[in-house]
């Protein structure tokens, strides 16, 4: 057994180990909330960590996911995973129509480009309330498969934590492939990566495809769990707060990206006690992790913990 | 006709902000290579902090002169703090910092003042201007000449004076510039003063227009990053250009097309633009060391 099969082990185990820690359906909820951005941040790690392209628009495929699903069942009476599948694959559609163009472009143009593509998708489902419901938002009914009816947190929970499983072993295989090792020489140096060969516009096209697949999978599962959706979920903040779950854990390190998610996840819960100042802390803590630890929480951890070791 | 004229009033108004708002990121990306998203929170910083000055009984002038004084401070404390410490980090780690800065400044501002509207008086009169057909607010011309006077007056300092003079060097070559004495230090901090300026200029002026919140900075500074992306970041006649076809697009395509998709015209514009000119209308050509 490799070390990647360990790691992925080891998380299983906390999955498994976390439930008799949990006094009530809150933290049930807060966990499956953390799941659920952990999904989308894994994706989207492969994009920003491993090929070195930033995405300020993913709470848009986030949002695309979420919306399929909730209309497909709620007006047109789809069976939920067909509805998901259809979601995942017209975001796969989109994604792979806006990526050609945008991702030829390079540092704080890719991110407008980006940012741009996100704000439209928003404003769009905002607009469009005859199919979207508009700013209230739009409820979604259980997610049924087989005859079983998914209801409650503790059993969305099991649910969650096995699809966030299949997205970091997803990830890792990727990471390991050639693939993988194409997208971490297109980060090292784009122009290098092409002069041995690498097809690096394919490569970055297929990661950001992916990246928003992860996204809208785990949106059609959030608007199931939450019997709701609102425009909001696919907004400039939520793509921001994504993004920064990335960088919190460390690029490039897909257990970082969980690590990232769980922790930017459960921090505004504990938060709201100081109302008022979330904002000032949630932002106090984003510029003092990146001027502190620019390599992320885990990168950073495991440097010094090697240091420790060799002295 | 004068439907038209109305929607290009309004357009040039706001697109004037837009201008001020881009030149700011185009001043910090030139000197620093860093995109400042909180260039939002400097306009919203200059438009409360005039009216909460201006409440407190100060005559107008000055609460606008000590708002300015009060922004720029706050671009000071930002480029001190936040982005200095952070000078050799990656562009994505710079960008989530930025934007921490601004969450920070909305939350701070959220809990100085209040989550309320606030409106400043006109600066002059409040009778409408009839222009065949079409009217103009006088705040509307304050709004236009102000920024023209901004602009001219940047013109002069980069292209006049010694101290533009070397923050131009400076975004040229930082090396060569600090090799021939020029401290590029002060620079860095002397282009987060003049953007926190430009943007508190432009919020206190459009104020009686438009009103401020806490969170009004949000959505300008986004136009102000569009702007700038569009004229060519680092390009500041193309920041100008950028900001007035965002305004005026958004206003006639509010007008004509549709008020709800208002927001999403400037995004739109610069996807399309960016397809086909990659470096934005007047950006330059990059070419990438191996």
């Amino acid at each position: 057994m490799n070390g990647r099969y360990a790691a992925l082990l080891a998380l299983a185990a906390i999955i498994a180990a976390l439930p008799p820690l949990m006094p009530n359906n809150y933290y049930y909820d807060i966990a499956i909330h953390a799941g659920f951005n952990a999904i989308v941040v894994v994706g989207l790690n492969l994009l920003m960590g491993y090929a070195g392209q930033i995405s300020l628009g993913h709470a848009g495929f986030f949002g695309l996911g979420a919306y399929a699903s909730g209309i497909l069942t709620s007006r047109y009476g789809w069976p939920p995973g067909l509805a998901m599948l259809t979601g995942a694959a017209g975001v796969a559609l989109i994604a792979y129509l806006v990526a050609r163009p945008i991702l030829k472009l390079k540092g704080h143009y890719l991110a407008m480009a980006t940012l741009g593509v996100g704000i439209i998708i928003s404003i769009v489902l905002n607009t469009e309330s005859w199919l979207t419901g508009g700013p209230d938002g739009l409820m979604v009914d259980y997610f049924s498969v087989a005859g079983i009816t998914l209801k409650g947190e503790q059993t969305w929970y099991w649910v969650v934590g096995g699809v966030l499983l299949l997205a970091v072993w997803l990830a890792t295989n990727i990471v390991e492939s050639p693939v993988g090792r194409a997208l971490r020489a297109v980060h090292g140096s784009e122009v290098g990566a092409e002069v041995v060969g690498v097809d690096t516009a394919r490569c970055k096209v297929m990661v950001f495809v992916v990246s928003a697949v992860f996204a809208s999978v785990a949106g059609s599962l959030f608007a199931h769990y939450a019997g709701m959706i609102t425009p909001a979920k696919a907004g400039f903040f939520h793509s921001v707060e994504l993004v920064t779950m990335v960088v919190l854990g460390g690029m490039a390190s897909t257990y970082g990206a969980v690590v990232g998610a769980v922790i930017l996840s459960a921090l505004p819960q504990f938060l709201t006690t100081f109302e008022d100042y979330e904002q000032i802390i949630m932002g106090g803590i984003m510029m003092g992790t990146m001027i502190f630890m620019p390599r992320g929480l885990l990168p950073s951890l495991k440097l010094m913990f090697r240091r420790w070791r060799n002295a | 006709m004068s439907e038209f004229l109305q929607y290009m009033f309004s357009g040039v108004t706001v697109g004037a902000i837009y201008a001020l708002a881009g030149l700011g990121f185009s001043i910090i990306y030139n000197s620093s290579h860093v995109i400042n998203f909180a260039q939002g929170e400097f306009i919203m910083i200059g438009g409360m902090a005039t009216v909460s000055l201006f409440a407190m009984g100060l005559p107008l002038p000055v609460a606008i002169m000590l708002a300015i004084l009060a922004t720029m401070l706050v671009g000071l404390a930002l480029e001190k703090f936040a982005v200095e410490p952070a000078r050799n980090a990656d562009v994505v780690t710079i960008i989530i910092i930025t934007i921490g800065a601004s969450i920070f400044l909305r939350g701070v501002a959220q809990v100085v003042w209040d989550k309320n509207f606030h409106a400043l008086p006109a600066f002059s009169s409040d009778e409408p201007i009839n222009i065949f057909g079409a009217v103009l607010m006088p705040q509307s011309l304050w709004v236009i000449g102000v920024s023209l006077l901004c602009i001219v007056a940047l013109y002069w300092f980069f292209n006049r004076t010694i101290y533009g003079k070397a923050m131009l060097a400076t975004s040229y070559n930082r090396l060569a510039a600090q090799l021939v004495g020029i401290g590029v230090k002060k620079v860095l901090a002397a282009s987060f003063a003049l953007s926190a300026m430009l943007g508190a200029i432009g919020g206190i002026v459009v104020t009686p227009i438009t009103f401020t919140s806490y969170d009004s900075g949000i959505m300008l500074g986004l136009k102000g990053f569009s702007a700038a992306v569009l004229g060519g970041l680092g390009n500041g006649l193309g920041a100008v250009v950028g900001g007035l076809i965002v305004g005026i697009a958004e206003a006639v395509g509010a007008g004509y097309l549709s008020s709800a998709y208002k927001d999403a015209i400037a995004f739109i514009i610069i996807l399309v633009v960016l397809v086909f000119m990659p470096n934005g209308l007047f950006g330059k050509h990059g070419t990438e060391r191996v």
